[in-house]
């Protein structure tokens, strides 16, 4: 099992943050990576247990199923069921805090997963600098003040 | 019940922020609201359960209580036990995360609590931003002027290693009499691989401590500090250190001289860990003493029951040691003192016949007190004076164990005299009995038992300030003291 944190700053208030990421169906609004995304079955974006169904711009298909979503912590946390990744046992979490001292938010993504032990690098780095780094840029791009 | 959340984002590494904020007592160095702060009972302020007593700058004043600190967390909760306002069940909790992105520090700190009502307004303010948002820009300013790093416990040292402590002590200016001990401000740094620093309560004085100061014994180069004997507590130790722990009560008797202080830093092998009966001025009095009588009586000779001993300086801190000692092994014991008064003194101590002595004649006393049979063992502190009597009044097969030198150097003695009665002679050092761990420990836990069954009394009557050494030697060389001296820093 590993883990990869990345955490940042965001120059916008953290119900605006949170507004802009709660629509677990909306990654193609706010990332650069997504091209199209559908939730499976015809279920509301923020039912807990729908699956999001999603292409990114390479190509690559991936299915996540939310497993938490808290409007009350700025929270959202969902699995992976299928990537073209190679990881197994992958759980996320997107997170907003507001940071009180300039009416900011300090935006907290992290994953936990297993794969095969070469790969362990790889894939912290392309999750951890590749999405989740990539994702909290986009949206301080958005945010900018 | 009113919540209050406050948050900022330090531009500081998280490592650094957290070694500042894990320090309960710290607010007082970075708070703009905090004037004095402790921690009751001297705690280390990271331990869960410490108090810290805090005036604040508006006159208030508080007493909080750690409850939670973990460092992977980053998270340290607190409450207030009491304060001089009206807030009740004040419930705190201070979080850090890292800020991946930039290398800063998230900052979050909220609590809930009970005021009366109609002022929550009031409150929330007041802990809001005179506690939370002054906390951030009392504590931006901190490390802006790079405070943290001059502070002990910097950042870079592992927590609870602290740098230098101020001490105060005693030091040898030049060989001389006691008006070369001077009292100065010294400093204990932190201990180093095998070391261990110990807030000294009470320091032990011995005859020793006289002959170094006076340049007989070369174990020190002045300006240095002198003494081989203290009692105390652990404050810190060393890397590979495992007998001791901060907190524990121990004492040593040891070279190399520097026991006159307040704060010592030294190596920890030569330490041991005191039990409960036995306190901190006993302990200053005794180890030396106490372990010199163990080793004189159990090892150079083994003194058993029926056996005569003679005891010289029978009043003096070893001779009421072995005097009583050597009773409650069945020995009868002869001493020889300089004044009626001691005689009643080592009398009281076990002394059957105590031989009242100025010149360090006694070898007719000793005749007649032994039918003429002589001493099968002597313990001589005396040396050059008592020499030529020693020998005369020495049994067939009797060992004349000289351990000290109080009258001057022994000179040579041919071998043909200890020929004439089969007589063995020694020179026995105690640091040598003491040298190794195991044989320590036997010999300090062998004092301790005495201590505890009756077998040692320590009648302590000479306590000086630690300032006041030059006096207590004067005393001591004046022989006007019986029993144990001892220095409280």
């Amino acid at each position: 099992m590993i883990k990869v944190y990345v955490s940042s700053v965001i120059e916008a208030p953290a119900d605006a943050v949170w507004a802009q990421i709660r629509d677990f169906n909306g990654l193609p609004k706010w990332t650069p990576f997504v091209a199209e995304s559908r939730i499976e079955g015809g279920l509301a974006a923020d039912k807990i247990g729908c699956i999001r169904n999603f292409r990114l711009k390479d190509g690559g298909v991936i299915r996540e199923q939310l497993l938490t979503l808290s409007d009350y912590d700025f929270q959202c946390t969902y699995s992976i069921l299928e990537s073209p990744m190679g990881v197994e046992n992958y759980v996320s979490t997107l997170k907003l805090t507001p940071v009180t001292d300039g009416n900011r938010t300090f935006a907290e993504w992290w994953a936990e997963f297993d794969c095969a032990p070469e790969r362990e690098g790889e894939l912290a780095q392309s999750i951890g600098e590749g999405v989740f780094q990539v994702g909290l840029d986009a949206l301080k791009g958005l945010f900018r003040r | 019940m009113i919540r209050v959340t406050r948050s900022a984002v330090i531009d500081a590494p998280i490592e650094r922020v957290w070694a500042v904020l894990r320090d309960f007592n710290s607010h007082t160095a970075w708070h703009p609201a905090v004037g004095e702060s402790e921690i009751e009972g001297g705690d280390p302020p990271d331990q869960v359960g410490c108090v810290r007593r805090f005036t604040l700058r508006d006159g208030n004043l508080v007493r909080e209580q750690l409850l939670a600190l973990s460092d992977p967390e980053h998270v340290s909760t607190y409450c207030i036990l009491d304060a001089t306002l009206p807030m009740r069940r004040y419930v705190a909790t201070v979080q850090l995360k890292r800020v991946t992105d930039g290398d800063r520090t998230f900052w979050h700190w909220q609590s809930t609590f009970d005021v009366p009502r109609g002022r929550e307004q009031e409150f929330e303010q007041r802990v809001g931003v005179g506690v939370y948002e002054g906390g951030f820009e009392g504590l931006r300013a901190y490390l802006r002027r790079g405070l943290d790093r001059r502070a002990t416990g910097s950042p870079a040292q592992a927590p609870g290693a602290a740098g230098d402590l101020p001490s105060r002590g005693i030091i040898v200016s030049n060989f001389g009499g006691p008006e070369v001990l001077q009292y100065r401000p010294l400093s204990a740094p932190a201990p180093g691989p095998g070391e261990v620093r110990i807030r000294q309560t009470a320091v032990g004085v011995n005859y020793i401590d006289v002959y170094v100061r006076a340049g007989h014994y070369r174990m020190l180069e002045p300006p240095a500090p002198l003494g081989m004997e203290a009692a105390g507590e652990v404050l810190d130790v060393g890397e590979g250190v495992t007998h001791l722990l901060p907190g524990d009560r121990v004492a040593y008797a040891c070279p190399p001289p520097g026991a006159y202080v307040s704060v010592r830093t030294m190596a920890a092998a030569q330490v041991v860990v005191l039990p409960d009966h036995v306190d901190d001025e006993t302990a200053a009095a005794v180890m030396l003493k106490g372990m010199t009588a163990e080793y004189l009586l159990h090892r150079t000779h083994r003194v058993r029951a029926g056996d005569t001993v003679l005891v010289h300086a029978a009043a003096g801190g070893v001779g009421l040691f072995l005097c009583q000692w050597a009773t409650a092994l069945g020995a009868r014991v002869i001493g020889t003192v300089s004044t009626e008064d001691k005689a009643r003194r080592a009398r009281a101590h076990g002394c059957e016949a105590p031989i009242v002595t100025r010149d360090h004649r006694f070898a007719h006393a000793v005749r007649e007190a032994t039918g003429g049979r002589g001493a099968d063992v002597i313990y001589d502190g005396l040396g050059r004076a008592a020499a030529e009597d020693n020998l005369e009044v020495l049994a067939l097969c009797g060992h004349w164990v000289s351990y000290g030198q109080a009258t001057g150097p022994l000179e040579a003695i041919a071998a043909e005299r200890l020929t004439a009665k089969s007589a063995t002679l020694s020179r026995p050092v105690l640091f040598h009995y003491t040298a190794q761990r195991p044989a320590l420990a036997e010999i300090a836990g062998r004092v301790f038992a005495a201590l505890r069954d009756g077998n040692l009394r320590v009648d302590l009557r000479h306590r000086y300030p630690l300032a006041a050494a030059a006096e207590a030697h004067r005393e001591l060389e004046a022989r006007r003291t019986t029993g144990p001296l001892v220095l409280l820093p």
